[in-house]
């Protein structure tokens, strides 16, 4: 009889299913896995080294980069953390913006995760469909700050502008008649808060459609119940937060329990998982985009009411108007010194947790009173999510794997940083 | 908020005695300092005693620059501030560099930094989600050319992989771990680079080499530069209230 021993397996760094460039490797006796060990930092960047060397607003765009699919989120964390040690607070205007615009990153965030997780586990339509929805989104974000993923729109005390009046639009072109752009153009012919509105009446039926497509597909149910199951217990000792907490059954959530901006006046509810495996977490995230649409709905109905500043008038943090700059020696000085020099952070530390998209992403501050931090720390979500992959797939089959990585929503800009 | 972590702190001044000491905090934050040797004695029974179930973060940090500043302006008005860093000695190269490049003096009027505990410390966040609140612990590691620290991984599952970061980037070694690798930086890297010491540039960097067919590491061709100097401005927005004297005094 020949002895049969366990062999090493190498998945990734570049496999479709590693969500980017995580290499995981794989003890297998047959086709069940014993160990998994994920080698991770090959998309380390050092961000938190570099905003070390940078004044404070210069690294709003790093944390862009960091969780690339939900960018807004990740300045939040950070721009609450500056606002803490500066003991600032921004405009309501501007905190009502903020809470809508975490919610429509929650809702891109999501859709991406369904789309790479319902492709990796053999479900190619609500790819095509998810990314139809972000779109949509996506505009909204270059609408309000000119780029469609890395916006660098939160600052210190405030947004960077106001929400703007108009929509950009579809020209027509050699590959679009007149007629289609008119079609597409319908629901941008008013302003941003009017396309959003657009946006949030039709969405809850296309959330229904992928629903249609996988809650009770059985080849969707056959990969996913029972799969990588986490007991609340395990959850908590692994450091689990957002989604992957609450699919355990814990009902936890920064905005509901420690309500930031002003989350505490928003109506909506959190989902909780009850068997913690990979179905239950998915539930939850479908069930939290129609939470998310609810809050936006919410924003809107306040932000058409009220207007109002969204940046703070204090020119020691934020930027003065660039028409006071022509004929006001201050703002002159002002603007001269916040972009050659930055603003100098009281001594302290901070630590602001936010709600992301995956978990609760936080940002650990230190500032030994100059104008650049002294260590920045990003918590990020998804680095105690990876470390517990072993843990979730012992036992189970090599096609499990890719569930539980999608189940785990992996983004590696946050988890290498 | 703040009176929970009031009454969060006397129940741990109650329970700990001088063994947890609170830090100055701001933001309605709760710090406590403790001392290595306490720390896995303090955490076990912050877990079991007071809820604190998860461990949400563990970060290293180098105390090394803090309070050091790289310009200050009372020379540079006449001179004008030099925008090279001058490279300090790398520590592990025995060979010399192929570039060097010219050593400068530090600004003679840099302030040092103040920073008299020390050098390195790991800051520990912790989260109780059945009473809601959170803690902040800092622990310094005594020997300042070989730190260690007490592991909790058996404490906090989710301790593993931010202690091997902690080891990876600042070379915190923690005691008691079972699986202390390098986890962020590439395989076979030298040194720490979250250390204040080590260049941000790097020490090395990666090229095709096509006389040897293959990918070597080589020092560094690029130079360290500063776009914004750190400075420290005295603010007196930020300095704590001076109480008036008594009238009549």
């Amino acid at each position: 009889m020949p002895e049969i021993q366990n062999y090493t397996m190498n998945f990734g760094p570049q496999h479709p299913a590693a969500h980017g460039v995580l290499r995981l490797v794989l003890e297998m006796d047959g086709e069940m896995i014993v160990k998994a060990d994920p080698h991770i930092g090959l998309l380390h960047r050092a961000t938190e080294k570099l905003a070390e060397s940078k004044p404070f607003n210069q690294t709003i765009g790093y944390m862009d980069r960091l969780d690339y699919v939900s960018m807004m989120c990740n300045e939040h964390a950070y721009v609450l953390a500056i606002e803490k040690l500066l003991d600032i607070r921004p405009p309501e205007r501007a905190q009502y913006i903020r809470v809508m615009f975490d919610e429509i990153t929650r809702i891109l965030n999501h859709l991406m995760w369904l789309g790479a997780h319902g492709l990796d586990i053999g479900a190619m339509t609500v790819f095509l469909y998810c990314f139809r929805e972000r779109e949509d989104l996506m505009d909204c974000y270059e609408a309000v700050s000119g780029t469609r993923m890395h916006a660098t729109y939160y600052r210190p005390g405030g947004v960077y502008r106001d929400l703007p009046e108009e929509m950009p639009r579809y020209q027509p072109s050699k590959l679009r008649s007149r007629k289609e752009v008119d079609r597409m153009n319908r629901s941008r012919e008013g302003s941003l808060l009017d396309f959003i509105e657009s946006f949030t009446d039709r969405f809850p039926a296309r959330v229904d459609d992928y629903e249609t497509l996988l809650t009770d597909n059985r080849i969707w149910k056959q990969r996913t119940v029972n799969i990588g199951v986490v007991s609340p217990e395990r959850a908590m000792a692994l450091g689990f937060s957002g989604p992957m907490l609450r699919g355990s059954g814990i009902e936890w959530d920064l905005r509901k329990k420690q309500p930031y901006e002003v989350y505490d006046r928003m109506d909506f509810d959190v989902p909780v998982g009850v068997h913690g495996d990979c179905y239950d977490r998915y539930l939850v995230r479908i069930e939290e985009m129609r939470q998310s649409n609810r809050i936006v709905r919410q924003c809107i109905d306040w932000l058409r009411a009220h207007s109002g500043p969204t940046m703070l008038d204090d020119h020691k943090v934020t930027p003065p108007a660039r028409v006071d700059m022509k004929d006001d020696m201050e703002s002159l000085i002002h603007h001269f010194k916040l972009y050659t020099e930055g603003y100098c952070v009281p001594e302290g530390e901070a630590y602001a947790a936010v709600e992301g998209p995956k978990g609760e992403l936080g940002v650990y501050l230190i500032s030994d009173g100059a104008n650049k931090p002294y260590r920045v720390k990003v918590r990020a979500p998804g680095f105690a999510h990876l470390a517990a992959m072993n843990e979730m797939v012992q036992g189970h089959m090599l096609a499990d794997v890719v569930a539980v990585i999608g189940t785990q929503d992996i983004v590696f800009g946050e988890i290498d940083r | 908020m703040s009176r929970r972590i009031e009454t969060l702190a006397a129940r741990l001044g109650e329970r700990f005695n001088e063994t947890l000491v609170r830090a100055d905090s701001s933001c309605g934050e709760l710090t406590c300092e403790l001392a290595a040797s306490d720390l896995r004695s303090a955490c076990i029974a912050l877990r079991d005693e007071f809820g604190f179930e998860l461990l949400m973060d563990v970060c290293g940090v180098d105390y090394l620059d803090y309070g050091a500043t790289e310009w200050t302006s009372y020379r540079a008005t006449e001179t004008g501030f030099s925008r090279g860093v001058a490279r300090r000695e790398v520590a592990w190269a025995s060979r010399p560099l192929e570039h060097p490049v010219p050593m400068e003096s530090p600004m003679p009027d840099d302030l040092p930094s103040h920073h008299d505990k020390p050098r390195f410390a790991a800051v520990y966040h912790l989260l109780s989600i059945r009473h809601n609140y959170r803690l902040r612990l800092r622990a310094y590691c005594l020997d300042d050319e070989a730190p260690v620290l007490p592991s909790v991984v058996d404490i906090w599952s989710s301790a593993d992989w931010f202690e091997r970061e902690a080891f990876d980037l600042y070379g915190i070694l923690f005691d008691g771990h079972p699986d202390l690798r390098r986890i962020l930086t590439d395989y076979g890297f030298i040194g720490h680079p979250f250390r204040k010491d080590f260049p941000l540039i790097g020490n090395v960097e990666v090229r095709y080499d096509p006389e040897r067919g293959r990918v070597i590491y080589q020092p560094v061709t690029i130079e360290p530069r500063t776009l914004v100097p750190k400075v420290i401005r005295e603010d007196s927005r930020y300095e704590p209230a001076i109480e008036e004297p008594p009238a009549g005094a």
